[in-house]
């Protein structure tokens, strides 16, 4: 898909009138963070899990070769095939050429942030293979031609009317006059339609939670049981995956599954965890017959050893996203990518370049929230700092932005024209704004008291009376 | 595509400012590899003796809507199977996994029960297969794929029955791993591994949940209380 992260601003004002996404977001703002806390109370040992959680994906990435090498090694012993893609369009052309050799007709899909990331559903469809997809979220937005919000709650912006809206025009063999007002009958109409997707597909595509080393296993962790069938019962599974997925032994996968499921939605674990190895066996009555692991770098093997590091520890959880106040106020799609909130804010600028996504990394209040709930804890805001930084340097932001930043640097590096210039300031807005107690607006600071009044000085700076409070102290 | 798999080893060596890592490093981490070293592993269930594992592992499937009959001996399987169908109206006709684990049960005592071995086909709508373990921690079964036991058979019924024997009820993860290693050599891992932990279910509607949203709507276990099961 194009990013529309330039334009972040427009986005945003308009998620903050729509009236739909809002009530969603407050469905979201009532429901993660509460499920997220009660799961942990409920483990002591949660923090200390924490952190080797971190220590075990730090090691992996300071050996990342060893272990793709393993995984690789292993997959083959197992019958199945690995393919390292650069790029998207390498990562794209790799997946069609298996569904082509197999004439595929239809694939189904479990859910895949790396084939969002990919655009692979557009591509397939233009060269005449249809991806079905069957996680009930993705499959709401593939229908109604939109984008995932939330990277583990792709349909997160969408109240139940919509949903039903959109099944009523798709779904057109259906009884136009059934009642679709609640969400079980609509689960249950997804559930009827795309049960006999599954049973047609040729070609099962889904994404890899964590890759194990030891066992050249790929595993996906769901709710809905899409994914089981989705490579179970096609011809071929396609698992696609970005390099930092993969984890030494079973005995670490368990560490990371611990802080995975109570970090995302609050549950102990997830309904269904599955470790695929390699195709069916010969003894086997069901299974799919091939085994393909798509390995996708775009950039991130470039990302080791940069301040960005740390974001390859990421486990795709959610949880900085349901716990941020600018994610809550705006929703995913204002991010213009498939990444968004917190972790999108860096990982963005990484993937389509900061002069696409600069603005991401602004948008913060940089309350702390995201890095303090992070199972893997990534320093979010520390990176989302690094971003801002460099869109400085490569004077990306408006002038006016940077000759203030730059003026301020001016005066706050040199203490005591810093206390005059406040005093003054301080004096000056006082005597003004004596008549009413604020300011309804201010030069240069529109957009700030656009929502707020500033409150007019009342006296002296801190500074000034800290000094006298120093001098007649005993 | 190799000329991509040697680029990207290379950039990502490039990034760490190393080149190929030497022997010694390779044979230390092929150690850590092969010591299948736990973690921490949480003391909730891990403190528990057997028979306190195997309460909480009911305590928390039933927190996830699992159900649980738990009968005195093999022999009583076929009667808890009839009565929960019966009770809850559901068909009687079964597909039961060719699992040698479930031959020892006298099936043939309920004949109202119409059975059929072998693999789930769309049609079934109930369907009954073995265990090879159960995790306390978590109320999670773990099922592994195999000649008698295709992995279908987990997904494709509307009601998933499994037959579990108290002695296959551990702690852990971990010990899930130890006991399939033994059972299939290090490194071997069947097709597919499935831990199960309640009925289907989803949350994509209003973050409203929902069951049965593509896998089975209801997981019911029957717990065999005399260890063996024949």
């Amino acid at each position: 898909m194009q990013p529309t992260s330039h334009a972040f601003k427009a986005n945003a004002h308009q998620a903050l009138g729509n009236a739909n996404l809002q009530k969603a977001l407050g469905l979201m703002r009532s429901g993660f963070p509460g499920r997220r806390a009660a799961a942990l109370a409920r483990l002591p040992e949660f923090e200390a899990l924490r952190e080797q959680g971190k220590a075990l994906k730090d090691h992996v990435l300071e050996n990342l070769d060893f272990y793709l090498e393993t995984f690789e090694q292993n997959v083959i012993a197992r019958g199945g095939q690995v393919h390292w893609c650069r790029t998207p369009q390498e990562a794209r052309e790799t997946v069609l050429a298996i569904c082509r050799r197999l004439d595929a007709k239809t694939v189904t899909k479990g859910k895949t942030m790396i084939a969002e990331e990919i655009a692979l559903n557009d591509y397939l469809e233009q060269h005449g293979v249809t991806p079905v997809e069957t996680d009930l979220g993705e499959y709401i937005i593939q229908i109604r031609k939109e984008y995932p919000s939330h990277i583990i709650a792709p349909a997160l912006h969408l109240v139940k009317e919509q949903v039903a809206e959109s099944f009523r025009r798709t779904h057109r063999d259906l009884d136009p006059d059934r009642t679709l007002e609640e969400a079980p009958t609509l689960v249950a109409e997804a559930r009827a339609v795309l049960r006999q997707k599954f049973l047609a597909a040729d070609v099962g595509i889904t994404g890899a939670n964590f890759c194990v080393a030891e066992t050249g296993s790929t595993i996906i962790v769901t709710n809905e049981g899409n994914g089981d069938l989705t490579q179970t019962l096609t011809k071929a599974h396609i698992v696609l995956a970005s390099l930092e997925k993969v984890v030494p032994t079973l005995e670490d996968l368990s560490t990371l599954l611990r802080l995975l499921a109570r970090s995302a939605t609050g549950q102990e674990f997830s309904t269904y965890t599955t470790l695929s190895t390699g195709p069916r066996r010969p003894e086997d009555t069901d299974g799919p017959g091939e085994f393909h692991v798509v390995f996708l770098d775009n950039g991130r093997s470039a990302m080791l050893g940069t301040e960005f590091q740390d974001m390859l520890r990421c486990i795709r959880c959610g949880a900085c996203m349901n716990h941020c106040p600018v994610y809550a106020t705006v929703g995913g799609h204002a991010y213009g990518w498939v990444y968004p909130g917190p972790m999108g804010a860096v990982l963005t600028p990484t993937l389509v370049g900061v002069d696409e996504a600069g603005h991401l990394p602004n948008a913060s209040t940089f309350c702390g929230r995201c890095e303090s709930v992070c199972p893997m804890k990534i320093p979010l805001p520390k990176m989302m700092r690094h971003w801002r930084e460099r869109e400085f340097e490569r004077r990306l932001s408006a002038a006016t932005y940077r000759y203030s930043l730059r003026l301020w640097a001016f005066v706050a590096s040199r203490p005591p024209l810093y206390r005059a210039a406040t005093a003054l300031a301080s004096r000056l807005l006082g005597w003004i704004g004596r008549p009413r107690g604020r300011f309804r607006s201010l030069p240069l600071a529109g957009g700030w008291t656009q929502g707020r009044d500033m409150p007019a000085p009342e006296g002296r700076s801190f500074m000034s009376l800290w000094a006298e409070r120093r001098k007649t102290a005993p | 595509m190799s000329e991509a798999r040697e680029q990207i080893l290379g950039t990502l060596r490039r990034s760490l400012k190393r080149g190929r890592l030497d022997a010694g490093r390779r044979a230390e981490l092929e150690a850590r590899l092969a010591a299948h070293r736990r973690n921490l592993v949480p003391a909730r269930a891990a403190a528990l003796d057997h028979a306190g594992q195997v309460e909480l592992f009911v305590r928390m499937a039933e927190e996830v809507q699992t159900t649980v009959a738990r009968v005195a001996s093999a022999a009583e399987v076929p009667a808890a199977v009839a009565d929960y169908l019966s009770q809850r109206n559901l068909p009687s006709r079964l597909v039961m996994t060719p699992d040698p684990q479930l031959d020892g049960i006298p099936w043939s005592e309920r004949p109202m029960l119409e059975i059929r071995r072998g693999r789930a086909e769309d049609a079934d709508q109930v369907g009954v297969t073995a265990a090879f373990a159960a995790v306390a921690e978590t109320g999670t079964l773990m099922l592994i794929s195999g000649p008698d036991s295709p992995t279908r058979n987990n997904f494709l019924p509307d009601t998933h029955v499994v037959v579990l024997r108290r002695d296959q009820v551990m702690a852990s993860y971990e010990e899930g791993w130890s006991r399939l290693r033994a059972a299939q050599g290090a490194g071997a891992l069947p097709r597919t591994v499935n831990f199960i932990t309640g009925p289907s279910r989803t949350g994509d509607i209003e973050q409203r949940l929902e069951l049965g949203a593509h896998g089975p709507r209801r997981l019911h276990i029957v717990l065999v209380d005399d260890g063996a099961a024949s």
